[in-house]
């Protein structure tokens, strides 16, 4: 980096942005490293896209400053837009229009000539694997291929700073996955990233920080580890075939893990915090070999909920207003 | 998704682009052409949206000159210098509420949060729709001539008048969409749009000389047909195609379009730049 005034891709001082009686955003802080994943991790309505939409000059701030590598988003507007991309919720491409089309007008737009631009929505399409529905009305667009064609158009200017306003947010999991590589190859790149999502797992899985949102201010700041240890042990779901081993099997997970585990009769259910990963195999392996059958086994990582009611000390949705989805459980069952 | 495929370009660092902070007006024109060409991708789209461009100009030139033919002008063929060009103004300032009413459901699309976020001329979403709408304007023109050509009309002043006339009142309806277009950016629906919109038209259409001898009206309401736009537009274009003449009322016409694109561009840019 040239000069100390450019070394943050992000810098924001005490944003702030009143809607009416609401103060949607109050006081953010943001530091954002050239060349890093920021995550930006908050339920909905705690304000991470009111912030964005200031972040990329599409509202402008009612206290508070903030710079793109270094350049007012106020006063040099339009030096902070050649150097964004913006794909969200939000800002999205023309339903009406096909995907090649859509690229098209993006790339003439952005200065492009017109045998340019037609390479480079070839290229974009061919990248993002359209190439085939680039033709076709975008009412035949799946979610997937609407955020993948959000995302090209997006890089046409190959923006060294992108937002992405919760990208998997509504997608299924195999297409979350694909998503979450394009992001690290556009940061093999040389780009950096600015996300927002609902999901701690998200944030966990991309980014180098994490920023967590809650009415509209930043409640806590860190790396993923930072922020896990902060929340606290994922925890070990075990269903007995046979309730009557409930005994046994407490006896086992005192043994093995080393903590308590808390049964809940009804459904032969037990808890237990999980700290280390690894011994879970010894534990089944015991249990197998004292002839206690397993119906289901699962593990609970802290959700979204737990974090906020660890750092906030309320729960996520509790109060936030236009907020109806509570995070989503992020339980990932394993068949024992 | 195949992911990023390595050959992928690095990216410039920020540090190492040449950034301006303006917009210059070689840009701006530049955009302009692009969110036009996009405007007329739209309209091929959906050619139904063309509707009321092609049917209007029939149906009113039909009905009108020969209910009214007779009782204003004693028959058909003398009414047809006199109507035709009222109804070419009608029907082209008519279609210019349309850039309004789309111009809102445009803005209601995703898509123009992207246009704000992209380095772009900002006016350039407004005037491209605006000038791809000068291509409907063109379509109501062509059919309301050909039209009173069907019926009989020969224009005195020949097709290079008629023409002219045509051009005139394009760029007039152009200079008019900007009213209709700020109240697109200013309007909560779609609906409130064409509402509002149809309110100032009406008078502003009838209480003129388009389709009636002034003469026939009550002095107070001549005094305002008589300085109602529209009337000089009417006029002017009945002396184009009648003589070839581009006298008095046409430069007034012009200066009128000139005064409402001063007042109305830069409020419907400030109006669409802060609504976010």
């Amino acid at each position: 980096m040239t000069n100390s005034t450019s070394e943050w891709a992000i810098a924001a001082d005490g944003l702030v942005k009143v809607f009416g009686a609401n103060r949607a955003v109050d006081g953010v802080d943001l530091r954002v490293p050239t060349g890093t994943v920021y995550g930006v991790l908050g339920p909905n309505g705690a304000g991470k896209t009111t912030t964005i939409n200031m972040l990329a000059t599409l509202m402008r701030p009612d206290g508070g400053d903030a710079r793109i590598f270094g350049h007012d988003v106020v006063r040099e507007a339009h030096i902070v837009r050649q150097l964004i991309g913006v794909t969200g919720q939000f800002a999205s491409v023309d339903e009406t229009l096909s995907a090649n089309e859509n690229l098209m007008i993006f790339a003439r737009l952005l200065g492009l000539t017109r045998a340019e631009a037609r390479a480079k929505s070839a290229d974009l399409l061919e990248r993002f694997g359209l190439t085939e529905a680039a033709r076709r009305p975008l009412a035949q667009f799946s979610g997937g291929m609407r955020r993948r064609l959000d995302l090209a158009a997006s890089l046409i200017a190959q923006p060294p700073l992108i937002f992405l306003d919760e990208p998997t947010t509504g997608l299924d999991p195999r297409t979350r996955g694909q998503m979450w590589d394009t992001i690290r190859e556009l940061v093999r790149t040389g780009s950096t990233v600015m996300l927002t999502t609902q999901y701690l797992d998200e944030a966990d899985q991309l980014a180098d920080r994490i920023a967590v949102i809650d009415r509209g201010r930043v409640v806590a700041e860190g790396s993923p580890d930072d922020l896990k240890a902060s929340v606290g042990a994922s925890s070990l779901q075990l269903r007995l075939t046979t309730p009557a081993d409930a005994e046994d099997a407490l006896r086992a997970i005192e043994r093995v893990l080393g903590v308590q585990g808390v049964l809940s009769p009804e459904a032969a259910r037990i808890t237990a915090p999980m700290t280390d990963a690894d011994r879970v195999a010894d534990l089944l392996i015991v249990l197998r070999e004292a002839g206690i059958g397993l119906n289901e086994m699962s593990v609970q990582k802290p959700t979204l909920d737990e974090v906020f009611l660890t750092i906030t000390g309320h729960s996520a949705d509790a109060d936030a207003d236009d907020t109806a989805a509570p995070a989503a459980s992020q339980k990932e069952e394993v068949r024992a | 998704m195949s992911a990023l495929a390595p050959t992928a370009t690095r990216i410039i660092p920020a540090s190492e682009r040449r950034l301006r902070n303006h917009a210059g007006l070689g840009l701006a024109l530049r955009n302009t052409v692009t969110m036009a060409g996009r405007g007329l991708i739209k309209i091929r789209r959906t050619p139904e949206q063309l509707i009321d461009v092609t049917l209007q100009p029939i149906l009113f030139t039909l009905m009108f000159t020969y209910i009214f033919g007779g009782a204003i002008s004693g028959d058909v063929q003398s009414y047809l210098p006199v109507i035709i060009p009222g109804i070419l103004v009608q029907t082209v300032i008519t279609t210019s509420v349309v850039t309004g009413v789309q111009l809102r459901e445009d803005m209601d699309k995703g898509v123009f949060d992207r246009f704000r976020s992209l380095p772009i001329a900002r006016i350039a979403p407004l005037s491209g729709a605006l000038l791809a709408d000068t291509v409907r304007y063109a379509i109501a023109t062509v059919l309301t001539f050909t039209m009173g050509a069907l019926m009989g009309f020969r224009p005195g002043g020949g097709i290079a008048s008629v023409i002219a006339a045509g051009l005139l009142v394009i760029v007039c309806s152009w200079a008019l969409s900007w009213i209709f277009a700020f109240f697109g950016v200013i309007a909560r629906t779609a609906s409130s749009v064409q509402g509002i919109s149809m309110l100032i038209l009406f008078p502003l259409t009838f209480l003129s000389n388009a389709f009636v001898p002034v003469d026939t009206m009550p002095g107070w309401l001549q005094w305002f047909v008589n300085i109602n736009p529209v009337s000089h537009l009417v006029t002017a274009v009945r002396d184009l195609t009648a003589t070839g003449a581009f006298g008095a009322d046409a430069w007034i016409s012009i200066l009128g379009a000139a005064v409402i694109v001063a007042i109305f561009a830069p409020l419907t840019v400030r109006a669409y730049m802060r609504k976010a």
